[in-house]
């Protein structure tokens, strides 16, 4: 039997590729250790001395800004040193291989790599090649997984909603494209969603997606019907003019999110995003600045959330 | 053989009898999770505070990190009040290393600086590997080599200390 290459041999977390495989225990846990440390963020002081004396290097092999600093902050505040290396830039650009670049990050004594890479799969290559004391975050994959944005939509929805055991949770756009909808849907059914829908375009569905245990919509408004949590998708900028949509605007009328289409879901309902939005595409502004809305909050859960990760893999 | 213990539930009035002479207006409880917290809960509404209790979990201070991890479960840190200029009663319920009070005091001083703070416990077994000492004390207990002792709380709410294996 092939080992769990997330798990070492105590069954404990000893790096996050991606939430699909990971038991049940295991993201309760980081869910359950984010919740001190959304405290500590609260703090005037928003550190604790738990990673000092860790490096944590931040591996970006694909430019992004946002996850990048995220990463960046909870590593700090959890005391850890922190190097941020854009090696699309860098090493990559001179020919050096990616084992090469690790091994020689690994002679520099790192702890941890946070590792965003273009290509699906990278994460693991990483993981398996890297040693017994070093560990794998992956801050997303080609459009494999992005596990650590999918932990802290989880976090979110617990938040808001408590208890994911009588949920209707509703992914809206760009599926195909999107590594954050797989991980979040992922999380979702572990933790025991009964009902996560798919909503979106047929040229913008995987193929086979209902075998991830959703249902799909292509009509926005059957869709969102009774919602209790709306999880809006970005539609990358090289999507809106490409072969799959006819345009922008168009995309906006169908599956845009408005007050008047948000009125479908529950009236408590929560939307997300996982940004960065494109107000006017994917999600009205109304409805993105308006009371439903949760998006600035799950940034801060992220910080939370991505302090919980770090520190339980580094610690096992 | 096995020494007889005291009963937890007989020491709390004791301690609050103690505390009261020393409760100022500046004065404010921090349990720490999770037996201190016990404690503390039934101290608190005892001794006239005007602050809420605060509860204490030391998980990302401790100093055995780098050999044991993280542990399960930590709790949310709550200190309802501001810690700057105020007389602290720190609150455990068995002093053993001194240890989980060092890092309780390390947490602290990230909220602010504390006039004072003084250390509660319901029971000291010695064994001290830093220089803590508690300076309200339920009971001196006696343990033997290879047992620890621990606080318990049943359903009803009742607080007893009990032996179990494990140093």
């Amino acid at each position: 039997m092939a080992a769990n290459p997330q798990l070492n041999a105590n069954g404990e977390l000893q790096h996050l590729l991606s939430i699909e495989g990971l038991p049940r225990d295991i993201l309760l846990q980081i869910l359950d250790t984010a919740e001190p440390f959304a405290g500590v963020t609260e703090r005037e002081v928003k550190k604790v001395p738990l990673m000092r004396g860790k490096s944590v290097f931040n591996l970006f092999f694909e430019a992004s800004t946002r996850t990048r600093t995220t990463f960046e902050i909870a590593a700090k505040r959890l005391s850890a040193d922190v190097i941020n290396l854009n090696v699309a830039v860098s090493s990559q650009s001179k020919g050096e291989s990616l084992l090469d670049t690790v091994a020689n990050l690994s002679a520099m004594q790192a702890d941890v790599f946070v590792v965003r890479h273009a290509s699906s799969g990278a994460p693991y290559l990483i993981a398996r090649h890297v040693k017994p004391h070093e560990h794998v975050i992956n801050a997303g994959d080609g459009r494999h997984a992005h596990p650590t944005q999918g932990l802290l939509d989880l976090y979110t929805i617990r938040h808001y909603k408590k208890d994911f055991g009588r949920l209707t949770v509703a992914v809206v756009g760009d599926v195909l494209h999107s590594r954050v909808a797989r991980s979040l849907i992922h999380g979702l059914t572990t933790l025991g969603v009964p009902e996560v829908r798919v909503i979106g375009p047929q040229t913008l569905m995987p193929a086979g997606v209902e075998a991830l245990g959703v249902r799909v919509f292509h009509d926005m408004r059957a869709g969102l019907k009774d919602c209790d949590v709306v999880v809006m998708l970005r539609l990358q900028n090289e999507r809106m003019n490409g072969p799959l949509l006819p345009s922008a605007q168009e995309f906006f009328k169908n599956y845009g999110l408005t007050a008047e289409k948000l009125a479908l879901a529950k009236a408590d309902a929560i939307v997300m995003h996982p940004g960065p939005m494109n107000r006017g595409v994917e999600i009205d502004s109304p409805v993105a600045d308006g009371p439903h809305s949760v998006i600035l909050p799950q940034v801060t859960f992220g910080i939370a959330v991505r302090m919980a990760v770090m520190s339980i893999v580094a610690g096992n | 053989m096995t020494p007889k213990l005291p009963d937890a539930e007989a020491l709390l009035p004791k301690l609050a009898a103690e505390l009261k002479a020393r409760v100022t207006p500046a004065s404010a409880m921090i349990g720490l999770h999770t037996g201190g917290a016990w404690v503390a809960e039934r101290l608190h509404p005892l001794l006239g505070f005007k602050d809420p209790l605060g509860l204490m979990d030391i998980a990302f201070y401790r100093d055995d990190y780098a050999k044991e991890g993280l542990k399960h479960d930590p709790k949310k840190t709550r200190i309802p009040f501001e810690v700057e200029g105020r007389d602290l009663l720190l609150v455990d319920d068995v002093l053993y290393t001194g240890r989980t009070v060092r890092a309780a005091m390390n947490e602290l001083f990230d909220y602010g600086r504390p006039r004072s703070i003084a250390l509660v416990v319901l029971a000291d077994r010695g064994g001290r590997q830093l220089p803590i000492e508690a300076q309200f004390c339920g009971a001196k207990v006696e343990v033997p080599a290879g047992r620890r002792l621990r606080l318990k709380r049943a359903a009803s709410g009742k607080l007893a200390l009990e032996l179990e294996d494990g140093g």
